[in-house]
């Protein structure tokens, strides 16, 4: 079994009219033994900049704090939010640093950019950006993600929209992944408002 | 192609008349093509690595008064892909027989198979159905003349015989096991906690409670425990509870309810379980096994076996029951921010 599969996780982003969508599973095991339930791989850097970190969870855990700490520097130096743009590219730097000894998680980056365009990105764990129009994914669920997103998605949804399919892409996914699931954690964001919400799903 | 010959496991003499075309074709011990290969072990190697799936599994069967339970989940994966989440992994022998599949699907499904017709067969010879003992050893027997060749079964034989409930454990290790409670699969170790849950606690928090020196404890309706709990209450007249003041002996009470009634609730296994709370309870053991093991889920199927066969009592989704035994707690409404007045 690989290292990326050893705690398990599912992770998706998808955009939307002036808005996007970050979602997660809620499950932290070890191989197949299932430790916790309530757990978190999406973290906010700020209001509009959301960063969902599939893979190992240790390391997921230690790169979010260097990119909050690298984030606070950066905010205090210019007195403002970085970009979904910037932010990509500071993940990108930071994980080819450790080129020959790598964190071991793919991360996926969502924000809202400058007069509100959604930006959303995915990277390996050593750094390589794939930006995409539509929808990212990655953790141990991916496969089947990528099968639920191409069928369901569509551009251009308003958020309630966008809530409902990323919640269906997810749900239909990780249940055809032993390693994942036991819930699943959305957000929303949209120029406005962030809405968080916790998804009910297979306990199995 | 070289074929091995298993003809000498089969009984000497069957009472069959003469033998006939019919009867040879079934009866004839079943005989598998051998790869030509000077290196037997490689290839094995590698051909077991093509049917691996239905690996994740949990299955359990115990005996209690009523006769014996059987449960099982219904996921096959292969590695973390789950290929079907409707296995019917409780195999149906005969009507007082039942099977359970863990392991490789098809060494199962077929190995079982190939059981009912034997046990069929010893009917037909003996006028009298095979004992649970005898089918389980016919198993055992094929299981352990193919021991090293990469079958790969773990099983459980159930049932009901002449001798009243049956239960074996049965692997293609060569192993069988007569027993009262067993589990198996990636799950078991779950199962298991659930089944075993609280045998022992139970005494020693007797004896906890005895060395609080609690009096008055000896009529039934004071302890709040059901009619019919009596080695309980003889634990504690035994242990000549001396005087102590009341308060303590209240407290004694009230931890007593307080403590002991989920346990009673949740009922743990004893022999003198009835069939509601056996079943209930095997449920439960496949539903925390399917909560812990990411490689079993889908439905809990609880099937009966009594005097008069088996019987299929549920198949509840896991999906479903997990949310009916730990329903969600409706989350208070956040309070809404309001503006404060400037002053």
């Amino acid at each position: 079994m690989s290292i990326f599969e050893y705690n398990g996780s599912a992770l998706v982003a998808m955009v939307g009219k002036n808005c996007f969508a970050i979602a997660s599973d809620r499950r932290f095991g070890v191989q197949l033994q299932t430790i916790a339930t309530d757990f978190q791989r999406i973290y906010k850097i700020h209001e509009k900049l959301f960063i969902g970190l599939s893979g190992l969870a240790t390391d997921t855990q230690t790169l979010h704090q260097r990119l909050m700490f690298r984030h606070k520097l950066y905010e205090l130096r210019e007195d403002r939010d970085m970009k979904p743009e910037t932010f990509a590219s500071l993940v990108s730097a930071m994980l080819y640093e450790k080129r020959f000894g790598p964190y071991l998680c793919q991360p996926v980056i969502a924000g809202l950019g400058d007069d509100d365009k959604p930006f959303i990105c995915t990277m390996d764990s050593i750094g390589a950006k794939e930006l995409a129009k539509d929808f990212v994914v990655s953790g141990t669920a991916s496969e089947s993600l990528y099968g639920a997103c191409e069928a369901m998605y569509k551009p251009d949804m308003g958020p309630e929209e966008l809530f409902e399919t990323i919640s269906q892409a997810l749900l239909s996914s990780v249940d055809r992944d032993c390693l994942s699931g036991w819930g699943g954690h959305v957000y929303v964001v949209t120029p406005t408002e962030v809405t968080e919400r916790i998804l009910k799903g297979r306990m199995d | 192609m070289m074929k091995i010959d298993f003809s000498g496991l089969e009984p000497r003499a069957p009472l069959r008349g003469e033998s006939s075309e019919l009867f040879d074709g079934i009866s004839n011990s079943p005989s598998f093509h051998l790869p030509n290969t000077a290196n037997f072990d490689g290839f094995q190697k590698e051909a077991i690595q093509m049917v691996k799936p239905a690996k994740g599994t949990t299955t359990l069967a115990f005996i209690f008064k009523g006769g014996v339970m059987v449960a099982a989940d219904s996921r096959a994966s292969m590695g973390g892909y789950i290929s079907s989440q409707s296995v019917k992994k409780i195999i149906e022998i005969n009507p007082y027989m039942l099977g359970t599949m863990a392991g490789g699907a098809a060494d199962c499904q077929f190995w079982h198979r190939n059981l009912g017709i034997k046990c069929r067969l010893h009917e037909l010879a003996n006028k009298r159905r095979i004992s649970v003992t005898g089918a389980s050893k016919l198993l055992a027997n094929i299981l352990y003349s193919y021991r090293g060749m990469g079958l790969s079964v773990g099983t459980m034989i159930a049932g009901w015989d002449e001798k009243g409930p049956g239960l074996y454990y049965v692997d293609s290790e060569g192993g069988r096991l007569k027993g009262n409670r067993f589990s198996v699969g990636s799950g078991s170790p779950y199962a298991y906690g659930v089944l075993d849950n609280g045998h022992h606690n139970t005494r020693s928090f007797v004896y906890g409670l005895c060395i609080l020196k609690c009096k008055r404890l000896h009529s039934r309706d004071q302890m709040h425990l059901p009619v019919g709990h009596t080695r309980f209450q003889c634990l504690l007249k035994e242990r000549k509870l001396c005087s102590a003041p009341k308060e303590t002996t209240e407290l004694c009470v009230l931890s007593l309810i307080l403590i002991f009634l989920p346990m009673l609730f949740h009922s743990r296994y004893r022999y003198d379980l009835s069939v509601e709370e056996a079943a209930e309870l095997a449920r439960r053991a496949i539903y925390h096994a399917t909560f812990r093991d990411g490689a079993s889920g889908g439905v809990a199927s609880v099937y009966h076996v009594g005097p008069n066969g088996w019987k299929k009592l549920s198949g509840d989704d896991v999906g479903e029951l997990h949310y009916h035994y730990y329903p969600v707690e409706v989350a208070a409404v956040e309070q809404e921010m309001t503006e404060v007045p400037v002053a």
